[in-house]
């Protein structure tokens, strides 16, 4: 269906665009003109975005949909339809599924499901090693000719050193991005919170910064040897940002993303052993969030995403350690980023620019952009409108989030997946 | 937020989880109370009908022998009718969650659960999801807290020493996992000691324990110079394998109370541990028995400290003590 999205404020980061534009979209599901109407062009549909910014389909780096393995949490169907809800139109997920994302029959399977549901687009990553185990590589080549955008030993480290070297090497090999959760795992312990003045009030077994720094100056080390394109997924703490601003500085070829909750959360949320604020790596210290707010302003840090970990509700309804951690995520992105907007860290074009052709350049996929030609992957939304998160009211499957009651200024009105209408509120 | 919980609508005690956040004056009003108690344990009939018809279940989830032992004799000398459950050997290993087997036995019309757990928030936990008529008293859970343990502790440094302004106290040992310690800092922080010291190696020190309140130490004879109070801690057996410390030899030659090291302290300092104590590990037997120990008291103390809470708890609020059932 061919339409128009007329009146709004059309914000295209990558394209430099921010004015007051109509966006034409043609039945083909592309942008077919920006600002004016490409000749002969008829709109089936025309959509009211008068006060509303428009704004490329939001890019998610971290969606965990709990499909294939885990579907009494949630599935494919369920998350994709609450991440178009939330805006967001591209996602990737993580090879730590069961089974794993090791064979191209899985990465196929996983994006022929969502393609099925046609809600928001889903590229896979792929497991670094086979079954995550950190022994024996994957076929890296055939899974990157099966759509995996990237290859990860997602929260399970690769120990040997020897391995993850090879590993690397052989990622730079086919130009592959490789993404690294970097964490000690004896440094981790049996920590479950940032090690800290919170963690020795509550008696809770803490997860030293070390864990982190320790294991991000083992990884730039086997980087710079090896060539290899990295991101660095969810960086917790202030040191591990100076080490990568640092890396880049030198001219590594390394980004790095951070969670929405990151940014505003802090070891002192956890209060009463508040389970909703379990999360790995750790919420730390009121001057790490200070750093990785900095990092957003000055690049060192390229994008935000939701690290969407949907849970039944007895997975939080456990002593706090023994809680899963994790948060359900994809419906507050959005309204936490523009959070930043209004406390005036970020102008709103930087932001959007954090949720799409950032992410897009990370996964090296043709999204989060508006000119003609491209996929008309869209997120409308009304920047003034202010409502609270209730737990009735969110789509995804998960209700566990530790922002239940927050005010949120901005909420999506409509979103399109390739030119389609997928999500519109009443 | 740990805190509010605790709390009834009308600012009342209606779970006891942390001492911290209490106040000084609940804290001295519980000191008091338990010191009425003292009293009914010297009786030839050592019982009141305080608590005649409340039903008393003691929850263990880990192994106890003095805490669980206490607290049937406080509620039994109360006249509630008690129940021991040590569940690590039942329901947990069927499979059932920590919320289900406490509602479970609040089905059985429990009034108070005393409830010990290894994972440090258990009692919270539960005290979330209870109705408001059920009462839960923490008596462990993790590292985190041991608030009995913390009352008795400062109602033996009270009856031994006075007032607790002047006093110097140190706690030695390890710090970073014990709820020990960690309740008799707020406890001891809220009823305004004059300086409290923790001594231990780095290994046993947890992150940014100074926050709590505490001055610490690495030499034990410079920590226990001129204090007035000396708190021994527990070292457990399997802290050597988790690389905390050395060996056994090597910790008490560096951190065993010998009297030797004593001798650093106030010539009238007493000397108190929890229990269970590990001779020449922490503590020497000749300091352990000798005359500035009051390590035996501090059981005996602890009956009637928990006989208040439990009578606080239960007995006092919107019912005329031990009138109705």
């Amino acid at each position: 269906m061919s339409l128009i999205i007329k009146g709004g404020r059309l914000i295209d980061p990558a394209n430099g665009v921010d004015a007051q534009e109509d966006l034409y979209v043609n039945e083909q599901g592309f942008i077919a003109g920006v600002g004016s109407a490409p000749a002969g062009f008829k709109a089936a549909r025309t959509l009211d975005a008068r006060g509303k910014i428009v704004c490329p389909g939001l890019v998610d780096l971290r969606v965990r949909l709990r499909e294939p393995g885990l579907e009494y949490k949630a599935t494919i169907e369920s998350e994709t339809r609450a991440a178009v809800a939330a805006g967001i139109t591209t996602l990737c997920c993580p090879p730590d599924t069961h089974p794993v994302i090791d064979t191209p029959a899985m990465a196929q399977m996983i994006q022929s499901r969502a393609w099925r549901f046609g809600f928001a687009f889903i590229h896979p990553l792929g497991a670094l090693t086979q079954g995550l185990e950190g022994k024996l590589l994957t076929d890296m080549e055939a899974l990157d000719d099966a759509g995996c955008v990237g290859f990860t030993n997602a929260l399970h480290p690769v120990i040997d050193t020897l391995v993850l070297r090879r590993a690397l090497e052989y990622c730079a090999t086919f130009d592959l991005t490789v993404f690294l959760h970097s964490e000690d795992p004896w440094l981790r312990g049996d920590g479950c919170m940032h090690e800290g003045e919170v963690s020795t009030r509550l008696g809770l077994p803490g997860i030293p910064e070390a864990a982190e720094t320790v294991a991000v100056a083992r990884d730039l080390a086997l980087i710079e040897q090896t060539g290899v394109r990295a991101h660095f997924c969810n960086l917790s703490s202030a040191r591990a940002v100076a080490m990568i601003e640092e890396a880049r500085k030198r001219g590594l070829p390394v980004s790095a993303d951070v969670t929405a909750h990151h940014l505003h959360l802090t070891e002192h949320d956890i209060g009463g052993f508040n389970t909703q604020c379990h999360v790995r790596p750790p919420l730390r210290a009121a001057q790490d969030r200070a750093a990785l707010r900095a990092a957003l302003k000055n690049g060192t840090i390229c994008a935000i995403c939701s690290d969407h970990q949907p849970h039944e509700p007895d997975a939080k309804l456990a002593p706090f350690a023994q809680s899963e951690p994790g948060i359900s995520a994809l419906e507050t992105l959005l309204p936490l980023t523009l959070k930043l907007v209004d406390e005036k860290l970020l102008t709103l074009p930087e932001a959007i620019a954090l949720l799409t052709c950032k992410p897009a350049e990370v996964l090296g996929v043709e999204s989060g952009k508006l000119a003609v030609g491209d996929t008309a992957d869209v997120c409308v939304f009304d920047s003034e409108s202010q409502w609270t998160l209730i737990s009735e009211a969110m789509v995804s499957r998960g209700r566990n989030t530790p922002f239940l009651g927050w005010k949120f200024r901005g909420r999506v009105t409509h979103t399109l997946v390739g030119g389609k209408l997928v999500f519109e509120s009443e | 937020m740990t805190q509010a919980l605790q709390f009834d609508a009308s600012g009342g005690l209606t779970h006891l989880l942390t001492l911290e956040g209490l106040s000084r004056q609940t804290l001295l009003d519980i000191l008091d109370t338990a010191e009425s108690f003292i009293a009914v344990g010297e009786r030839e009939i050592k019982k009141v009908p305080l608590l005649r018809g409340k039903t008393v279940v003691n929850l263990f989830f880990e192994p106890s022998t003095r805490t669980r032992t206490t607290f049937e004799i406080a509620a039994k000398r109360l006249s509630a009718d008690v129940i021991n459950l040590a569940v690590e050997a039942s329901s947990t290993i069927k499979g059932e969650t920590l919320l289900d087997t406490v509602r479970n036995l609040e089905a059985m019309r429990t009034d108070l659960f005393v409830v010990r757990h290894a994972e440090s928030g258990a009692a919270h936990l539960i005290a979330q999801h209870v109705p408001p008529h059920v009462h839960i008293i923490n008596a462990g859970d993790g590292r985190h807290a041991h608030p009995t343990q913390g009352l008795l502790d400062v109602f033996t440094i009270r009856r031994h020493k006075g007032a607790f302004e002047n006093l110097t106290v140190a706690l030695v040992g390890d710090i970073l996992h014990s709820r020990v310690a960690r309740s008799d800092i707020h406890a001891l922080t809220t009823l305004g000691v004059k300086e409290l010291r923790v001594i231990a190696p780095k290994t046993l020190l947890p992150t940014a324990v100074e926050k709590l309140g505490v001055a610490p130490y690495t030499d034990i004879k410079e920590g226990l110079k001129d204090v007035d109070v000396i708190m021994m801690l527990r070292i457990q057996r399997e802290r050597m394998s988790g690389a905390y410390i050395p060996s056994e030899q090597e910790y008490f030659r560096v951190y065993g109370l010998t009297p030797d090291k004593l001798a650093h302290a106030k010539p009238d300092a007493i000397v108190m541990h929890p229990g269970p104590m590990n001779r020449g590990l922490e503590i020497d037997s000749a300091v352990a028995d000798g005359p500035r120990s009051v390590i035996l008291p501090q059981v005996t103390y602890g009956i009637a400290v928990r006989m208040a809470v439990m009578a606080l708890i239960l007995g006092g609020r919107e019912e005329p003590a031990g009138r109705r059932t």
